[in-house]
């Protein structure tokens, strides 16, 4: 005796958030419903373990029947065939596009490529996460990615508007978006301490501050990449390592307004001209595409590793960062005020996010 | 007369990439009804095409309007081959066609492929200009308005219920034609589909015809069915109850006169219980039967039915009634000496029989009723003579050469199984002739004037009417009814479940336009169950409903439902033949005690008769105590104390409002299959017919059973089906058990064993015993069965019980004992012994007690509404599961499948109760299993049915208040009731046809001026303008939503549609575009008013897949496809302006697969009413908004 055939179908789309997750993390029927009996579920509805098979199949079955709509959100809200309230349509949105920190991780930065796709099962070794699961977040990734790439106008209202996410899903997809974009090397091992969030934030920074929609939002163009004109003053920045004098009243300026509020001064003092020149280097630096690439890398070696080895605490680098952006303003010969603080306004806080103690 | 039938094509969207070039479509969309055909123009590379289409309008008769659908079919246009087609949308006018249904469709629906599901949607509009046709020979019956619902519909009250209606149509079937060989599976599956639309529309409106021609201008109960008879074509039949329904409003609901009706508000109180005396009761036991009865030895229990050899005809009648309570049945077969029967013989037999004998019961008759008729001259104003020409009797017809039946146990139900005979066509007409002859015999016989009574009453003007209804009930062909639920005061008394079976032979269908054959068999089948009620001293049945079950050329034909009394306030007058009228007289009130209470009661005011409780008065017995139909064991009603009742009550119907009932109720299914030999043709249709009655009897029993295992006294809504399949029988029996307060407790059940001897094996009995004491004990306490204490010192009347049964059961808690005992009195009878020596019985036993308990928190029951609970809420869920089982095992026992199939079912519930586990409290109700042999060793278990939560608290407060409340509360709340729902009503009432464009808002124009004084105006302000806001809001975000046509699209629509559009839209999630239908099983939506009803929902649909593994298995291609259907229904529900669907059912679920072909195909049949509902909360804040606010809905619905 064997069931041939089992189907339950409600007129409201009953789904059962635990399954969904089981589902989402890529576990077969069979496994989900071990989970679903170590959950104690069975002892609690008095259920047996073919009631637990035949409801897990049927939930199985409804989300692959959904999963074609998931694809395109806002196709969910106006589909006829499943009726699932607003609240049930946003939790499955929410959560099928919701990803793991340690897969996104492995992924941030790389090309959205079937080759990268080829490489998941390495990703899910690494990570744990089952391969199905890892398939579903890096697919997810590149429709994302493919949809707002060529959309105009603000990045992270278009994923929200799009995908129908949340807000902060919204922001945390435009990061990965913005990375895959500009190819932001993470993977070093040396940025292994950082996590995704702290990407998340500075790519958030990036992107308000450094793209061509952050300065003028009635610009055609896109939030995805950095606006090319401001790289290009950057370059105008270097005057201040390479004018001697510059760089002289800079670090007095500097040095007078730290001294005898930091326990590390002696090292800010030792340290000024180095910092400085790496700050405005990697500034410099940031119109070749390569180089862009590397920017956290720079960051983490040539500012954050030499503090670090000096011991600063956070308020200390604050407290050099404020001073260090604001002095400028008082050197007369200076120009480039404006470039100056959108570059530093965002290396500030992404100093401060990246720098763990 | 013509009709002009306009639709105009919007937009299309998600439609599928046709063309893989481009990964786009070049949509156009061609419309088409009747031989007319318009295109619109291709809309070039767009998967979301906006055709804005001019309006196409067809000038057409309303007789096509009414047969045909509109067929739009979307293509994808391609230069140098063929155009593909993309799908299809049937849609069905009729809802157009009455003016008080819906006056436009519009809005979204899935274009729907055979083989591909639904591909995108598309945006219609349709319109019907309608001119009526009056002419008296016309061939259309537009306007005749068609429900599902098998009571009255909510916003309507019944002027008049004139009766039953019927008709079928037969075609060939397209997949089985020539033609299908060298067509495409789309191709034929769309000749299915399209023939069945058409067959449908015409059956609608012949049976629209036929309601015209009575005078009526509904169809309720509107039941259709389809026959896949293969080979020999495709049967579509439908039943229904024609009335004359009456939209009830303001004005009209204040008048209770009916303008048929001579005496109107008298009959309403037209209870049975207009004598109030008490005297005169008599015991019950005074009757031969029950003296027989009780001369059942225990040793022959239930399972080794007692044999009666009726023996009186080669035919064989068989009448097994074993006494309910002790469940002894006693089969009358018509071959002596069959082994089957394997009784074994005692003395008592011929003695029981000879209480049955149709001619004694004859004799006793005859002089019951000459002793009424002396009475009769004493009642006044009966002008009736007494000598009567019509015998109407208790007539199970001596010639029996009428259709053999048996009575089923202890139950009104009977049971025909036609004689093999039956089965060929050619032995048709011989039984169509027998048929007649024994109706002249009847007729013949009806000389000896046995008149019944007619004096009892103290109001002769009742005896009257009631005469009259009776008359011109029985004047009628087939006194049936297809409700189920009943305007209080329409039921006077149950009889018991009717039940008719019969097996044919199928055969083709020579001439598609006079299916006389079919025909024929539904009258035999009709025939019988009138004369079923008739035994049962009915005149009417209700809760009818018919159904088949076909495996290669035989078809089973059943027809069911509950032999009853009605009261006549909704019937007709009848024309009024005083002979006929004494002559058909039912035999209710011929009992001794009553007659004698009548000769009392005559001198008693007829304001008494209003004490008599409403709750119990349909638990009489329309039938002659002293010439019971069946051993039944009367008692004394344990309401009102006046009446006989019978001990169990089984019926077809829904559970009256009024009665009164203990405890809650829950499902009881009894489930069967019994094994037969493959055979052939006429071979088959006999084996088939001899193991019918066994397996009726069989699930008689089992429900018996577990009906008392339950400590529950009566069943609802008690539905069998049988279905045949190549080498089995299956069996299932659904049925709602309460326990009524009016009747009897039922005893326990006791497990005898034969043989003594052993220790071990008494000790293994009383194990037995135990477990089902304390099942039952435990049943009691979940269900809340604890009959009123009360009964007998409050009323103190007489009861007849002598009080010396010895204790069988303990179980039962200890502080009732006294009245448990009472309550299981009658002596030793009671007890209900199964006798464990038998396999059987062993087998019984089991299957009592392995049926699964309902989990905390959940209840169930077959019924519309589980008795018993009253607070739901508005959360609703319906669900549809299918379940097919392969036995893999050929060689099963009977016992070994039963085993099976009663797991199957378990689990089923059980998977049920699991999903739905978030909704606790809450009840399954309208559980409707439909059970079917798809292959051999395949079984199929469809169930739709509702979960609806409750509000646990209050009910536990309302049952115990339910319990303690007293006759007189119980009358008084009962009018409260009535008035309040009365008043309700009147709230509700949709805006009358004329004035429609007004009705909302002078509808609520009347609720302020009605409720202003009640109203605090401070708060009213406030709301009054947050509700404003409210609408605006919505309506702003529709606006948004919506696309860009319709704007001009409702420009061109009249005022009422943008009413009921923008009632619509309000309901909608503001969020979402998609507006969200309901549905339900039921006719009802807790918590909500239906204000409108938009037309009948009657959708069939085919899908074939040949890639069957991609799609995800069997049950992935019927998990989509359902899923599909309800899509349909849905888009379909929105178009009409509704939201939501009652009455829902799915008829027909046929799913064939060959998985080495890779293939499934599955046929699935629905139907429903489109209604409008409000909930009740906004319903209040709409009946306090002043008119500007009513004109603000719709002028935000019109605007955008």
């Amino acid at each position: 005796m064997s069931v041939e055939l089992d189907v339950f179908v409600g007129n409201t789309t009953i789904m059962d958030k635990e399954v969904y997750q089981l589902w989402l993390n890529g576990y077969t029927v069979n496994d989900a419903v071990k989970v679903r009996i170590e959950g104690g579920i069975m002892e609690e509805c008095e259920a047996s373990a073919e009631v637990l098979l035949s409801d897990t199949m049927d939930q199985y079955r409804t989300f692959q029947m959904c999963e074609r709509l998931l694809h395109h959100p806002a196709k969910l809200a106006n589909q006829l065939l499943f009726q699932i309230p607003p609240d049930r349509q946003a939790m499955l949105i929410e959560r099928y596009y919701a990803f793991d920190d340690a897969f996104v991780r492995e992924v941030l930065g790389k090309k959205l490529s079937k080759g990268t796709k080829k490489d998941l099962d390495d990703v899910s070794a690494k990570t744990g996460i089952m391969l199905k699961s890892c398939r579903r977040q890096f697919d997810n990734f590149k429709r994302v990615f493919k949809v707002v790439e060529e959309l105009k106008g603000p990045l992270v209202e278009n994923i929200r508007q799009h995908f129908l996410l949340p807000d902060q899903l919204a922001r945390d997809y435009a990061a990965i978006v913005f990375f895959a974009n500009n190819r932001f090397e993470t993977g070093k091992k040396k940025l292994q301490y950082l996590t995704f969030h702290d990407f998340a934030f500075c790519a958030g920074q990036l992107i308000n501050h450094w793209t061509v929609g952050a300065v003028d939002n009635m610009m055609d163009d896109m939030d995805v990449d950095l606006d090319k004109e401001f790289l290009q003053d950057l370059k105008d920045l270097k005057i201040l390592i390479t004018d001697k004098d510059l760089l002289d009243q800079h670090k007095s300026l500097v040095c007078t307004a730290l001294r005898g509020k930091t326990n590390v001064f002696n090292e800010m003092e030792a340290n000024f001209k180095n910092l400085s020149r790496s700050l405005v280097n990697i500034a410099a630096k940031l119109i070749n595409a390569k180089d862009v690439r590397d920017f956290f890398i720079d960051l983490v070696e040539k500012f954050i590793e030499p503090c670090r080895s000096d011991k600063w605490t956070s308020i200390d680098v604050n407290l050099y960062l404020i001073h260090y952006t604001n002095s400028v303003h008082i050197l007369d010969t200076f120009k480039h005020h404006g470039v100056w603080n959108r570059y530093m306004g965002v290396i500030k806080s992404c100093i401060l996010r990246m720098y763990h103690e | 007369m013509p009709g002009k039938l306009k639709a105009k094509i919007v937009a299309g969207r998600h439609l599928p990439v046709m063309d893989r070039a481009s990964d786009l479509t070049d949509a156009f969309v061609e419309v088409k009804f009747g031989n007319t055909t318009f295109k619109t123009d291709v809309y070039p590379k767009s998967l979301n095409p906006q055709w804005n289409s001019e309006w196409f309008k067809f000038e057409v008769d309303d007789k096509d309007l009414q047969d045909e659908p509109l067929q739009i079919t979307v293509l994808d246009h391609d230069i140098y081959s063929a155009n593909d087609a993309i799908g299809k949308v049937y849609i069905d006018i009729d809802p157009l066609l009455c003016s008080e249904a819906a006056t436009v469709i519009s809005g979204w629906l899935p274009i729907y492929d055979t083989i591909h599901g639904i591909r995108g949607e598309i945006n219609v509009l349709v319109k019907v200009d309608l001119f009526n046709d009056l002419n008296r020979f016309r061939q259309s019956s537009c306007g005749v308005k068609f429900f599902c619902t098998t009571s009255i519909p909510r916003c309507y009250r019944a002027v008049m219920v004139h009766g039953f209606v019927e008709e079928l149509v037969v075609n060939e079937d397209p997949e089985y034609q020539w033609i299908d060989r060298i067509r495409t599976p789309r191709a034929s599956n769309e000749a299915r589909q399209r023939l069945i639309f058409l067959m449908s529309g015409e059956l609608q409106r012949k049976i629209g015809l036929k309601v015209l021609e009575m005078g009526g201008n509904a169809v309720v109960g509107y039941l259709q069915c389809f026959d896949l008879e293969g080979e020999t074509g495709l049967v579509v039949r439908a039943i229904g109850t024609a009335c004359t329904l009456e939209k009830i409003s303001t004005l009209t609901s204040a008048s209770t006169t009916h303008p048929s009706n001579s005496s109107p508000s008298k009959d309403m109180k037209d209870s049975p219980q207009a004598a109030p005396s008490t005297l005169g009761c008599r015991s019950t036991h005074s009757s031969p039967v029950h003296s027989a009865s009780s001369r059942l030895s225990q040793g022959f229990s239930v399972s080794v039915p007692t044999l009666l050899f009726a023996g009186m005809k080669p035919r064989h009648k068989s009448s097994k009634a074993p006494r309910a309570r002790q469940c002894r049945p006693i089969f009358g077969e018509e071959a002596p000496g069959n082994p089957l029967f394997s009784g074994p013989p005692t003395p008592l037999r011929v003695q029981t029989f000879s209480s049955f004998s149709p001619s004694k019961s004859y004799s006793r008759q005859s002089s019951s009723s000459d002793t009424e008729l002396s009475l009769t001259p004493k009642t006044a104003r009966i002008y009736l003579s007494p000598s009567s020409p019509a015998l109407e009797s208790e007539s199970s017809p001596l010639p029996s050469a009428y259709l053999p039946r048996h009575l089923w146990p202890g139950m009104a139900s009977r049971c025909t199984t036609p004689p093999p005979l039956h089965v060929s066509q050619s032995d048709t007409a011989i039984l169509r002739k027998s048929v007649s002859f024994s109706e002249e015999l009847l007729l013949a016989a009806s000389g000896m004037g046995s008149g019944g009574s007619a004096g009892k009453d103290a109001g002769p003007l009742k005896a009257l009417m009631r005469q009259q209804t009776q008359s011109a009930l029985e004047q009628r062909e087939y006194p049936f009814f297809t409700l189920t639920s009943f305007p209080p005061g329409f039921l006077l008394h149950v009889g018991g479940v009717v039940n008719a079976r019969s097996v044919k032979l199928l055969d083709r269908i020579h001439n598609p336009d006079e299916p006389e054959t079919r025909d024929a068999w539904w009258e035999e089948i009709r025939q019988e169950i009138k004369c079923h009620a008739k035994a049962l001293g009915c005149h009417a049945v209700v809760g009818y409903s018919e159904s088949t079950s076909i495996c290669e050329e035989v078809c089973i034909l059943s027809a069911s439902g509950t032999a009853v009394i009605l009261g006549s306030r909704f019937m007709q007058d009848g024309p009024l033949d005083t002979d006929h009228r004494l002559s058909r007289q039912p035999l209710v009130f011929s009992t001794g005690a009553e007659r004698v209470e009548g000769d009392m009661g005559s001198s008693i005011s007829l304001g008494f008769e209003e004490v008599a409780p409403p709750g119990c008065g349909f638990c009489h017995i329309p039938y002659d105590e002293l010439n019971i139909p069946f051993p039944a064991q009367l008692t004394n009603c344990y309401c009102c104390r006046r009446y006989k009742v019978p001990d169990v009550l089984f019926t077809t119907i829904d559970l009256p409002t009024e009665a009164n009932i203990t405890g809650k109720g829950c499902l009881i299914q009894a489930r069967l299959c019994r094994t037969k030999k493959k055979a052939q043709g006429e071979g088959n249709a006999t084996a088939i017919s001899n193991l019918l009655p066994f397996l009726e009897y069989e699930l008689h029993t089992q429900l018996m059973n577990k009906l008392k295992l339950r400590g529950m006294n009566a069943l609802f809504g008690l539905r069998i089906q049988i279905s045949v399949g190549e080498t089995m029988l299956l069996g299932l029996a659904s049925a709602t058990g309460v326990y009524l307060t009016a009747l009897p407790s039922p005893g326990g059940i006791q497990i005898a064993g034969k043989t003594p001897s052993d220790i071990t094996y008494e000790q293994h009995i009383s194990n037995m015993q135990k477990k089902i004491n304390d099942t039952i004990a435990k049943n009691k306490e979940i269900y809340e069965v604890n009959p009123p204490e009360f009964v007998e010192e409050v009323i103190g009347s007489p009861i007849p019980e002598p009080r010396q049964r010895s204790r069988l059961f303990r179980s039962q808690s200890e502080s009732s004992d006294d009245v448990s005992e009472l309550d299981l009195s009658y002596g030793k009878k009671d007890a209900f012994v199964l006798e464990i020596d038998d396999t059987d019985a062993v087998e019984d036993i089991h299957a009592l007690l392995t049926d699964f308990p309902t989990p905390p928190g959940f209840y169930s029951c077959n019924t519309e509404i589980m008795p018993g609970i009253q607070n739901w809420t508005s959360a609703i869920q319906m669900f549809t599961s299918v379940r097919v089982f392969r036995l893999n095992n050929a060689n099963l026992t009977n016992q070994g499948l039963n085993k099976i199939f009663s797991e199957l079912c378990e689990n089923l519930l059980k998977s049920f109760y699991f999903k739905l586990r978030s909704m606790v409290p809450c009840c399954l109700c309208h559980l409707n299993f439909t059970v079917a042999i798809p292959e051999d060793e395949l079984i199929q278990v469809a169930v739709t049915a509702v979960a609806m939560s409750f509000d646990k608290e209050q009910t536990l407060e309302n049952g115990r208040q339910s319990g303690d409340k007293t006759l007189i509360k119980a009358i008084t709340e009962n009018d409260e009731q009535l008035q309040f729902s009365l008043e309700l009503n009147a709230e509700l009432s949709s805006p009358n046809p004329l004035s429609s464009t007004k009705g909302l808002s002078d509808v609520s124009g009347s609720h302020l001026s009605a409720r202003a004084h009640s109203v605090d105006y401070s708060s009213f302000a406030d709301r009054c303008s947050s509700w404003i806001e409210q609408l605006r809001l919505k309506a702003h975000i529709i606006r948004r939503g919506s696309v860009k046509t319709t704007s001009s699209l409702e420009k061109a629509s009249p005022l009422p549609e943008g009413r009921s559009r923008s009632l619509r839209r309000n309901r909608s999630y503001s969020g979402s575009s998609v507006a969200v239908v309901k549905m339900t099983p039921l006719s009802l939506l807790p918590g909500a008013k239906i204000i409108k009803y938009l037309g009948i929902i009657n959708m069939f649909f085919i899908r074939e897949t040949t890639s069957l593994r991609e799609e995800g298995g069997v049950s992935g291609f019927l998990h989509t496809f359902i899923a599909e259907v309800f899509a349909m229904v849905r888009a379909h529900v929105a178009a009409l302006g509704g939201n939501a669907v009652v009455s829902y059912s799915m008829k027909e679920c046929v799913f064939m697969e060959n998985p080495n072909k890779n293939q499934a195909q599955c046929l699935i049949n629905v139907s429903g009413d489109a209604v409008i509902f409000v909930r009740e909360s906004e319903l209040e804040a709409t009946s306090v908004q002043p008119q500007s606010a009513t004109t603000q809905t719709s002028n935000g619905g019109e605007g955008t």
